[in-house]
């Protein structure tokens, strides 16, 4: 990073990256010129005077990440994280872009609480908010919330979801599903049916039986699927499936997008590479819902992911506060946080056991997420004319120990002294650093 | 032995043996003027029970005094806890108050695997959730060994032994430390159940499957019942009390298809009634008196192997 | 020390007592006993495991052999009293057995293989003291190797062997070892 000696306008030359493309071997190292907020030039001899420059020797360049599926808890659950922390810890993360789910405190069934939420992502400036629309009010399963005056509103809500709990009364559903149709929305569901998993901890399977946890089982993901699948294309809506965690369930999904219905899904990173034999020790940090599954699941899931059956990664980042982690499980909270790390965990799970490329990886971390998401302005591959959002990642950086500490306010990761490849160096949201040298700008 | 007893997967054969052998010896101090032994003179066992259990905390305490350690109790009711503090804190509390050892019984699986994390001494698991509950296996064992392998069976386990629990097992933290510490001393153990009480994941474990208990009678060594929660029948585990005590619960009649020595065991309290009868209970082949003259005895066995010689080393973690 | 006569077979270490020698220190013992005891009069014997037992349980034959009286005889385990425990990992626990009418009013003699620093015995006559009140307690080893710690002696000692605290006594029995004889390795001896 050098000082600029003409007038500096703002803009930035990054120059030795590479930019991956499907299916190219070994894709040359170029430069990228942003300037006005977006992408004005590639190439591999550019020059700007009064750009400052960035060498991204070794690094890879992808469109800015979009994460449809995070929990910025804020307002209500403070103590935990707030959107200043959340987004701090998304740019780390590499993302430009986070749908920030309903389940605060009011919940964000109205237009109030959501245009609250993406003012509050606007004046942090680490990342853009997106807030996502509660489907029933207060999340109660039983009245459809105002999901038109969402749409409406400056927040321009389109995913709409009651994630933490299901939507399970299939007429609330299927009311839903058909009334967003009117403004291009897409209804998120969390599957889980209530009755199958009261009081339940842990996938139900060896694991469960064993440790003397009330099980999680799969079908209860799976009948939820299947069932608002069919709903989708009956009344011929969009559905978006969250956290997909069995293999039952990536299998369904694969059926139902055989037979053209407009079905999407994403996939975290902690169910691409744990399994529920981690809750050997009842460490909560370990507990999650949809609960970390088996060796066959995360097999399947990465299987799924790679083929686009499984459209995207979300991270379901759920940052909890330390004493909600600390006792005994039956008591601790649910979800692991994951913004700062997925990028990494997808290296190892994807990228470096050879089921994705870098190429795969912007279409299923940034591309789809943004489409699936109705977001205008994100997940436009590198290009002249698209917007400024990118991110550096250099992925031959050495394994290092994930640490807890970082920019999010919570500690619980799933991933703590765990050794994962690849850095993110820096990304960009509408041509300026919001993350250099892996330390926010 | 390691620092801590929370699973009675924790006891290779040799351990699970020196146990009983130890607690046979032990056995004799009960018909001793002095029932004392000095060993555990100034080590302090801390009774953390978060459920109520009189018997059980009685049992520990009873053995705790006759090797002479101190003992404190700490019962969850109108105590800090109650009070709302986690049970992180109450173990820093217990560390500070320099317990040797902490016997814990708690509602949820896994909180003895948590107390061990946080406190140096060792760690008794007194049944956590629906976990384990090893003490009470070691005890049916111990009380089997005696009454079917004779007076003087140091040394030998339980092999060829043939055992059936009955009941329900889904729920069980005796069932599960039972499957394998009686399968560890060699036992054949068969699990009898309705389809509802037993894990999915069953066909793991070492042990058989029957949903027939008439099948499995004469060819039981040892019959435990396990008890019937009431509740259960609202969350459509079985019909009603009168089909679940219809086909697996212990009459006279089931009782009288038993092989010659054959013993009913029951690990308390019961449903007299519900999984077992009354004249069951009260008959020569019951052992559910003398299980609770064997609790004292081999919880003293392992509160003496565990605090009895050198201390482990600190750096020894549970996990 | 002169050589043994049928050399112990099989350890490191020089054999200071062959078979022949641990019968006839016995057989004397024996005779102690009921000289000290008028004639065996209330005495029990009771052998502190392991090698104690079968020790005691010849000493009961001997006597039974002169004078035929039926001695009762018995083992008593001291691991829960020993002073030593923290200093090793819990032990397995030795038998106790006491002869039917118990050790009050009788004249208990512990019989055991080595009398070294005294702990042992010390942990015995603790024991004993749980168990009821004996006339007297006497005591009968088969080595005394000195280096006691504890104002403790033995009334019947079979031989008295002076050691450096570098060396190890070992005794075998047939009972426990498959043969008889008293060896002493380590420092200064040498087969």
């Amino acid at each position: 990073m050098t000082g600029s000696p003409v007038t500096d306008d703002g803009s930035w030359l990054i120059k030795g990256v590479t930019i991956p493309a499907s299916g190219k071997q070994g894709e040359e190292p170029t430069s990228i010129l942003l300037r006005g907020g977006s992408v004005t030039a590639i190439g591999p001899d550019l020059d700007h005077p009064g750009a400052r420059t960035f060498d991204a020797g070794g690094l890879i360049a992808l469109p800015g990440l979009v994460d449809l599926h995070t929990h910025l808890r804020e307002p209500g659950r403070e103590d935990a994280e707030t959107v200043e922390t959340g987004t701090a810890a998304a740019a780390l993360g590499g993302y430009t872009a986070v749908h920030a789910m309903a389940n605060t405190d009011p919940v964000a069934d109205t237009a109030g609480v959501v245009e609250q939420v993406w003012r509050l992502g606007r004046a942090a400036g680490h990342c853009d908010v997106q807030p996502v629309g509660a489907v029933t009010v207060g999340l109660n399963g039983a009245r459809l919330a105002e999901l038109g005056t969402m749409a409406d509103s400056a927040a321009r809500v389109r995913v709409f979801s009651d994630d933490g709990r299901c939507v399970s009364d299939p007429l609330l559903m299927r009311r839903a599903l058909e009334y967003v149709k009117a403004f291009d929305g897409v209804i998120a569901q969390h599957a889980q049916d209530p009755r199958l998993t009261e009081g339940a901890q842990l996938n139900e399977g060896e694991m469960s039986a064993r440790l003397g946890l009330a099980g999680w089982p799969a079908v209860a993901e799976e009948a939820v699927i299947a069932r608002d699948c069919l709903l989708a294309a009956h009344v011929g809506s969009a559905l978006h499936v969250c956290h997909v965690s069995t293999a039952g369930s990536a299998e369904i999904i694969r059926w139902a997008k055989s037979k053209g219905w407009q079905v999407t899904a994403e996939v975290t990173p902690h169910h691409l590479l744990l399994t529920d034999e981690l809750a050997a020790g009842y460490d909560p940090v370990f507990k999650v819902n949809p609960p970390l599954r088996t060796e066959a699941d995360v097999a399947e899931l990465r299987r799924a992911l790679a083929d686009g059956t499984i459209d995207c990664v979300a991270t379901d980042h759920a940052p909890h506060p330390v004493e909600a982690k600390e006792s005994e499980w039956a008591e601790a909270a649910f979800g692991m946080t994951g913004l700062e790390t997925a990028l990494r965990v997808v290296q190892r799970a994807m990228v470096d056991t050879g089921l994705l490329d870098w190429a795969g990886v912007a279409d299923r971390m940034s591309v789809r997420p943004a489409r699936i998401g109705r977001l205008t302005g994100h997940g436009t591959p590198l290009a002249p004319g698209a917007p400024g959002h990118l991110t550096l990642y250099d992925p031959a950086a050495p394994a290092e120990a994930v640490t807890p500490a970082g920019a999010s306010k919570s500690r619980n990761t799933p991933f703590a002294g765990m050794e994962l490849p690849g850095r993110v160096v820096a990304t960009f949201l509408r041509g300026a650093p919001t993350v250099l040298d892996g330390k926010l700008a | 032995m390691k620092r801590h007893l929370i699973s009675a997967a924790d006891l290779s054969r040799a351990d699970a043996l020196l146990i009983l052998d130890t607690a046979e010896e032990l056995a004799s101090l009960a018909d001793r003027p002095i029932k004392k032994l000095p060993t555990l003179r100034g080590r302090t066992v801390v009774n953390l029970f978060y459920e109520d259990s009189t018997r059980t905390r009685i049992s520990f305490e009873a053995a705790a005094k006759r090797l002479s350690a101190d003992v404190i109790n700490f019962s969850a009711k109108g105590s800090s806890v109650a009070k709302g503090e986690s049970l992180k804190d109450t173990a820093l509390t217990l560390e500070a108050m320099g317990a040797d050892a902490v016997v814990i019984r708690h509602g949820a699986s896994g909180a003895a695997h948590r107390l061990a994390g946080w406190v140096q001494g060792s760690v008794l698991n007194a049944g956590d959730g629906t976990h384990e509950h090893p003490t009470q296996a070691l005890l049916d064992a111990f009380t089997i060994r005696r009454r079917l392998k004779g007076a003087d069976a140091r040394g030998t386990g339980l092999d060829g032994l043939r055992v059936t629990i009955v009941g329900d097992v889904l729920h069980s933290r005796v069932a599960r430390s039972n499957v394998l510490l009686l399968s560890t001393l060699g036992a054949e153990v068969t699990l009898a159940a309705p389809p509802t009480l037993l894990p999915l994941a069953v066909g793991s474990w070492p042990c058989a499957v029957s949903y027939d208990l008439d099948s499995e009678l004469p060819k039981s060594d040892v019959v435990m019942m396990l008890r019937v929660q009431q509740e259960r029948m609202t969350a459509a585990y079985f019909p009603s009390v009168r089909e679940y005590s219809r086909r697996y619960g212990l009459d006279a009649a089931r009782m009288a298809r038993l092989p010659g020595p054959a013993i009913v065991m029951h690990p308390g309290p019961m449903n007299r009634g519900v999984e077992i009868a009354a004249e069951v209970a009260d008959s020569v082949r019951s052992t559910i008196v003398e299980q609770v003259a064997n609790g004292v005895t081999t919880r003293m066995a392992v509160l003496y192997l565990l605090l009895g010689g050198m201390e482990f080393p600190a750096t020894e973690v549970a996990q | 020390m002169c050589a043994a006569s049928s050399p112990v077979a099989g350890r490191d270490g020089l054999a200071v007592l062959d078979a022949e020698q641990i019968r006839r220190a016995l057989t004397r013992i024996a005779h102690e006993i009921l000289e000290r005891t008028h004639g065996g009069d209330g005495v029990i014997l009771l052998g502190i495991p392991t090698r104690g037992v079968p020790l005691a349980r010849r000493l009961a034959a001997r006597i039974g052999e002169f004078e035929r009286l039926d001695v009762p005889c018995g083992s008593l385990d001291v691991t829960m009293h020993r002073d030593d425990l923290r200093l090793h990992p819990a032990r397995a626990l030795g038998r106790t057995d006491l002869p039917p009418g118990g050790v009050d009013g009788t004249t208990v003699v512990l019989v055991d293989d080595v009398l070294y620093s005294g702990r042992t015995v010390r942990a015995a006559l603790d024991a004993l003291n749980d168990l009821g009140r004996p006339r007297a307690v006497q005591l009968a080893v088969l080595v005394d190797r000195g280096h006691r710690e504890l104002p403790i002696r033995a009334d019947y000692v079979g031989k008295n062997l002076p050691t450096s605290q570098r060396e190890v006594v070992h005794v075998l029995l047939t009972e426990v070892d498959g043969q008889d004889g008293v060896m002493i390795s380590g420092e200064g001896r040498r087969p």
